[in-house]
């Protein structure tokens, strides 16, 4: 049994048969998570300069390149280890660097909440045992956690759940199209207009303290009455809905305050984000969007990848794990073109086409072990499938933070 | 997935009874369940019938693979979450520790694994749809959101 590192469930159940060193097949693993094991078609080759080079050469380059740097960003993290990510964040300290992540355009905000202890959360196995009310808020889980209502919510038969979706459990869909989790809710799914969840939550605030709601009252009424019958309930709260309510989260906070037998779950996509914003938030009470000064940490908008893009304040930037090329406005990415970019990364990206110093790294829970965070906070350990000789994250940062 | 009306529409419509069967809507019912082959249709094999029996053939075409129980898996639209794995109640009676509780199945009695992210279904003598006392079980097909598992 292995750990697939396909998003942030980190399923441990997964059998791959492997012959020759090479994954021939992977059961029980979701179609995501069977090509994370088959790994990249395009691998990274050491780079400096868009010139074949050893790793070596690539590495000093980069310690060349973050050296000099006045401000230079560590960005990415999310599909690294935790132990690569606690590498990353003593070498930003080290370098007095930003350090931000991916969900700095995502969940951050969300899990900053849980962290903060404003939500009251519980983990998978207690939804799976006990959960009879569950909301897919702004959350497409079939899609992008494609094993979550099969292992941890809607299916399964839990302890106290035993007849399972069948009689013993309700799931809600609210969302802006139909998902495919929308048409798992069926009879439950509530269709909003793009931005619509302030209304929405306002509403539904109105129609639990009783009061007729002033939007779509018979429906309200009704979600109302099955949220405060529930006795065990999760609100899956995706990116959909994060983004609608970034800048007013409090009436978020204040429909949990609410409902007090439902628990939060912000939905997370990399397998290991929840495992930066929980290792940064230990080092300096923030979750993404830091730079270290000295000692000290400051957390400002300006420290985040989008911005320091925008307003050209950053002179370099390390990326471990991910792709702001493909992820991130085009508005902004005119500046990576002026300063020099290290790109960490198993497989060739768009990120890694332009960068100036690429160093290939091993697929994490496939070439090198580690552990990780899910996405309810639980630590999970990685495991190594295939041998080879390619360093991990973690091993090249030590070597980066060793050669300074 | 053909109909049984589509079927009827491309067949001889004369009732000739050389089939076997009463009429034709019957034969075109036997056709979708696969209990008749086109062949067993004399008529049609005639050349004034050329167009339609490749049609019907066609039409046809989909159900090729189907099991003995009438299901049809198309592994290209499934998504492996294992749905139906955990859903299915023959899964669930004979594996109550493994894919009852959304774990990986245990034993080799369940009736869909997931194999490289898509899902093949082993066993289908135990499927409810299956023998003498077979019901008409939906508890795959509901929680397929792509519609990847159908039944003829």
């Amino acid at each position: 049994m292995v750990t697939c590192t396909g998003c942030a469930l980190l399923c441990e159940d997964i059998d791959v048969v492997v012959e020759n060193n090479r994954i021939k097949e992977t059961r029980n693993a979701c179609r995501r998570g069977a090509a994370r094991f088959r790994g990249c078609v395009n691998r990274l080759a050491p780079s400096v300069d868009k010139k074949p080079v050893d790793t070596d050469a690539a590495i000093k380059r980069a310690v060349e390149i973050i050296k000099n740097a006045k401000s230079p960003m560590l960005f990415g993290w999310s599909n690294s280890t935790s132990e690569a990510q606690a590498k990353g964040i003593q070498l930003a300290k080290r370098l007095n660097a930003a350090i931000d992540d991916t969900s700095s355009f995502c969940q951050g905000i969300l899990i900053e909440k849980v962290l903060q202890k404003k939500f009251r959360t519980c983990s998978l196995e207690d939804i799976r045992d006990r959960a009879d009310v569950l909301v897919y808020w702004g959350s497409d889980a079939q899609d992008s956690e494609p094993r979550h209502l099969s292992r941890f919510s809607y299916f399964p038969r839990g302890e106290f759940r035993q007849r399972g979706y069948e009689e013993d459990r309700i799931a809600v869909a609210i969302d802006v199209r139909e998902s495919n989790t929308a048409k798992i809710c069926k009879g439950h799914f509530y269709r909003i207009p793009p931005k619509g969840d302030r209304e929405f939550i306002l509403a539904l605030l109105d129609a639990l303290s009783g009061k007729v709601p002033a939007y779509d009252a018979k429906r309200m009424l009704e979600l109302a009455g099955i949220l405060k019958k529930a006795e065990f309930g999760s609100i899956f709260a995706g990116i959909g809905l994060t983004y609608s309510i970034k800048d007013e989260l409090d009436i978020f906070v204040s429909l949990a305050d609410k409902l007090p037998n439902f628990h939060i779950m912000p939905m997370v996509g990399h397998y290991n984000m929840r495992g930066f914003n929980e290792a940064l938030f230990k080092e300096t009470g923030f979750v993404n969007r830091t730079r270290f000064n000295g000692s000290s940490a400051a957390h400002d908008n300006r420290y985040s990848i989008v911005e320091s893009l925008r307003q050209k304040s950053m002179d370099a930037l390390l990326v471990v794990g991910s792709d702001p090329l493909s992820s991130l406005p085009r508005s902004v990415l005119a500046h990576l073109a002026n300063i020099p970019v290290i790109c960490i990364d198993p497989c060739v990206t768009l990120t890694s086409r332009i960068a100036s110093v690429t160093i290939p790294a091993a697929v994490s829970g496939v070439e090198t072990g580690g552990s990780a965070v899910r996405m309810d906070g639980r630590v999970i350990e990685l495991s190594k499938v295939v041998e080879n000789n390619y360093l991990s994250d973690a091993g090249i940062l030590t070597r980066l933070t060793e050669e300074l | 997935m053909p109909t049984v009306m589509e079927l009827y529409q491309l067949l001889p419509k004369t009732n000739c009874k050389k089939c076997g069967e009463s009429t034709c809507v019957a034969f075109a019912v036997a056709l979708l369940s696969r209990k008749k082959n086109i062949s067993e249709c004399t008529p049609i094999l005639e050349e004034n019938f050329k167009k339609q029996k490749e049609k019907l053939d066609s039409l046809l075409l989909p159900t090729k693979g189907a099991e003995e129980t009438g299901m049809i898996v198309h592994p290209e639209i499934c998504t492996g979450c294992g749905n139906c794995v955990v859903a299915c109640p023959v899964d669930v009676a004979n594996d109550p520790r493994g894919a009852a509780v959304g774990c990986a199945p245990t034993n080799d009695k369940v009736i869909f694994k997931i194999i490289d992210g898509k899902v093949v279904a082993s066993n289908i003598k135990e499927c409810r749809r299956f023998g003498k006392n077979r019901v008409l079980c939906y508890a795959c097909i509901d929680p397929c959101p792509t519609g990847a598992i159908e039944f003829v």
